[in-house]
């Protein structure tokens, strides 16, 4: 506060060793998230006879594969963001009420870290292994008399790969809500107690306001998170490119279909909107909660 | 008896591919550039006579050491064999990149590392991508240019076929019933076993495999509606499996019938001995694959030297080892030097064999890219 006068008298362009501090940052963002994203945004709109907006039109034409595409991408992430999530933080519950430093807190903890990161082929390997058509489950199930319809679920984006995304998803919650969750005292708990509050009392009043903003926060990472998941949708879906991500990478590297370069830009460019759009609803939801939570 | 029968086919139909190949054959034009005198600029040598013969160019290829070859499979028409013969007959290291990529990406790795040491030397390309690149290939005629038809090459030496292959069904008989007709693939004994080599609006072979069942269903290669609409019944069967094959999934089971190019189908008898290829008949569908070399290739004698391999009778016949049609196969039959036993091993097929148009293919092209991920969603 004392040097806020000093600052101002100094005027705003003095050289600096803090600015010099932020020189990495500024260059990493610059080099990781501004350069990629004007390559795409400029891509998108980019045609053989210089600007178009026929790359972006083109993906919104009349049964495009496209939207298609687009609508499956959204349900995926939205549906295992909300199972993982709600999942994710019963689970976080449980461990927070374990004994800090036991043994089961530290495996559980340990093990999501592991199983968050757990994705690509390596995963996609392991439900094939398991659950594919020769895959050991589907084998012992079959010996069992139990059929599971010649194990091609397991490559449907809305059965198979909502599983597998499941995988890492509920992990991943576990970890970025644990913290939230542990942040609770017991003495809350107590102190609703003695004023007459039942349990309901004080998840409704307390509990759940405080945990409601890292809760939609976490969800929303969780979301984004399946959106742009690529490689493990890629080791397990070869046909039809039923997901945004894989609809890109169809642009980029067909040997049929060429010169889709700018196109596969234009799809990025509404996936970087419906990313925007979910931060706007982030924004939006924090600064209600944190408001009310002010009063 | 049955044996011989199948012997005779294969001949009546390798002599229709070769009638469909010598169609509209003029005389060969060997326009080889201009000799230089003096030193040698490998990177612009148009012919083996540029370098002063083929024994300076295998000096200076040697002299460089080394060769950068991309999405060349180890199983794919034989690569392999023929990486590992170049390698021991000169000497020359081969860095084999990427070896499942696109042809789409060894044009886009080509620029990518342009001037760098790592860019690939040599193509081998869909026909489709390397008619939109042709502007990234040096021009290069092989000692044996005359004994290669004029239509499977470009007049100038820009790009060059290499090799053919018959669109076939491989399909193990320890698990499947022998198919005879599209329609078999449709019964229940073929529940989720029937797999394509790739997405067909992205992978050249798939779009050839729908292509080849268009043609079994009684539509052409240009107009796939029919091929298109096969898949779509066969998904609604619960018979389409929707996985990518490889040697692997084959050899372990879980793709027991696969739609993919014979030269690719035939290798893997060799360690499944149930696995049998098959081509319906009246729907023989032959593409050929381009070679070319990168202009900007940082390896340019040893890149010539591999063409000159690759169309020697050495190269041309390690080709139909694996079960590739070799684009030299007419020449080397009539001078002798093919490998008999080889042909003789080529699947057998009925029917004159269509060889898709660029027009067939872009009809192809836009109908799959409107009605494929319908068909199959």
């Amino acid at each position: 506060m004392a040097d806020a006068p000093r600052g101002r008298a100094l005027g705003g362009l003095r050289p600096s060793g803090a600015l010099l501090g932020v020189v990495p940052f500024f260059a990493y963002t610059t080099v990781f998230l501004l350069i990629p994203t004007l390559v795409v945004v400029i891509g998108a709109f980019v045609g053989t006879g210089g600007f178009t907006l026929d790359n972006v039109t083109g993906l919104f034409s009349a049964g495009s594969a496209y939207v298609t595409a687009l609508e499956q991408s959204i349900v995926l992430s939205a549906v295992t963001a909300l199972i993982g999530a709600l999942v994710g933080a019963v689970l976080a519950y449980a461990v927070s009420t374990a004994k800090p430093g036991g043994v089961v807190k530290r495996f559980v903890t340990s093990l999501s870290g592991v199983l968050a990161q757990f994705g690509g082929v390596a995963l996609a390997f392991a439900f094939l292994a398991t659950f594919g058509g020769v895959g050991y489950m589907t084998k012992v199930l079959n010996d069992l008399g139990v059929s599971t319809g010649s194990g091609l679920w397991i490559y449907e984006w809305n059965k198979g790969l909502m599983l597998v995304y499941l995988y890492f998803q509920i992990p991943l919650m576990l970890i970025v809500f644990l913290p939230a969750v542990e942040g609770l005292r017991p003495q809350w708990r107590e102190a609703t107690e003695t004023l007459g509050g039942t349990t309901w009392t004080y998840w409704r009043r307390v509990a759940g306001p405080i945990l409601f903003p890292p809760f939609v926060g976490a969800t929303l990472l969780l979301f984004t998170n399946a959106f742009s998941a690529y490689a493990t949708a890629k080791a397990i879906v070869t046909q039809g490119a039923p997901l945004v991500p894989l609809q890109i990478d169809g642009a980029l590297t067909s040997e049929v279909l060429l010169g889709q370069a700018n196109v596969g830009r234009a799809m990025a460019m509404t996936m970087v909107v419906v990313v925007a759009v979910v931060m706007v609803i982030y924004a939006w939801v924090d600064r209600r909660a944190s408001r009310w939570l002010a009063r | 008896m049955n044996r011989s029968l199948t012997r005779r086919l294969t001949g009546v139909a390798v002599i229709g591919l070769a009638a469909a190949t010598f169609a509209a054959c003029s005389a060969p034009s060997s326009s080889s550039g201009s000799s230089t005198s003096g030193s040698v600029n490998a990177a612009s040598a148009k012919s083996a006579a540029d370098f002063g013969g083929m024994d300076a160019l295998v000096a200076a290829a040697k002299k460089e050491g080394k060769l950068n070859v991309i999405a060349l499979p180890p199983n794919w028409a034989n690569y392999g064999e023929i990486i590992s013969g170049f390698e021991s007959k000169y000497g020359i290291k081969i860095t084999s990149d990427q070896p499942d990529g696109s042809s789409a990406d060894e044009i886009s790795t080509a620029q990518r590392l342009k001037g760098q040491s790592t860019a690939p030397d040599v193509f081998d390309l869909g026909t489709a991508v390397a008619m939109a690149n042709t502007s990234m290939f040096a021009p290069y005629e092989v000692s044996t240019w005359s004994d290669i038809p004029a239509e499977r090459k470009d007049a100038n030496g820009v790009w060059v076929n290499d090799y053919a292959g018959y669109m076939s069904v491989g399909y193990d008989s320890s698990k499947v019933p022998a198919p005879t007709s599209m329609a078999d693939l449709l019964k229940p004994a073929f529940k989720g076993k029937v797999a394509l080599n790739g997405d067909p609006t992205q992978a050249g072979a798939a779009f050839a495999g729908v292509q080849m069942v268009s043609l079994a269903e009684g539509g052409t290669a240009g107009d796939i509606a029919k091929g298109v609409d096969f898949f779509k019944q066969l998904k609604a069967a619960g018979n389409f499996l929707p996985v990518d094959p490889t040697e692997a999934t084959i050899t372990s089971g879980q793709t027991p019938v696969v739609f993919d190019w014979a030269y690719n189908n035939a290798p893997i008898s060799k360690q499944l001995t149930s696995w049998k290829v098959w081509i319906p008949d009246n729907a023989v569908l032959a593409s050929y694959y381009i070679q070319a070399i990168n202009k900007d290739a940082p390896h340019p004698a040893a890149a010539r030297l591999w063409e000159e391999y690759l169309y020697s009778t050495e190269g041309q016949n390690l080709f139909l080892k694996g079960a590739a049609f070799p684009v030299e196969y007419d020449a080397m039959k009539s001078a002798g030097t093919l490998d008999a036993t080889a042909a003789a091993a080529l699947p057998a097929v009925t029917g004159t064999p269509v060889v898709p148009s660029q027009s067939d293919n872009d009809q192809a092209t836009a109908y799959l890219k409107a009605n494929w991920a319908k068909a199959i969603g």
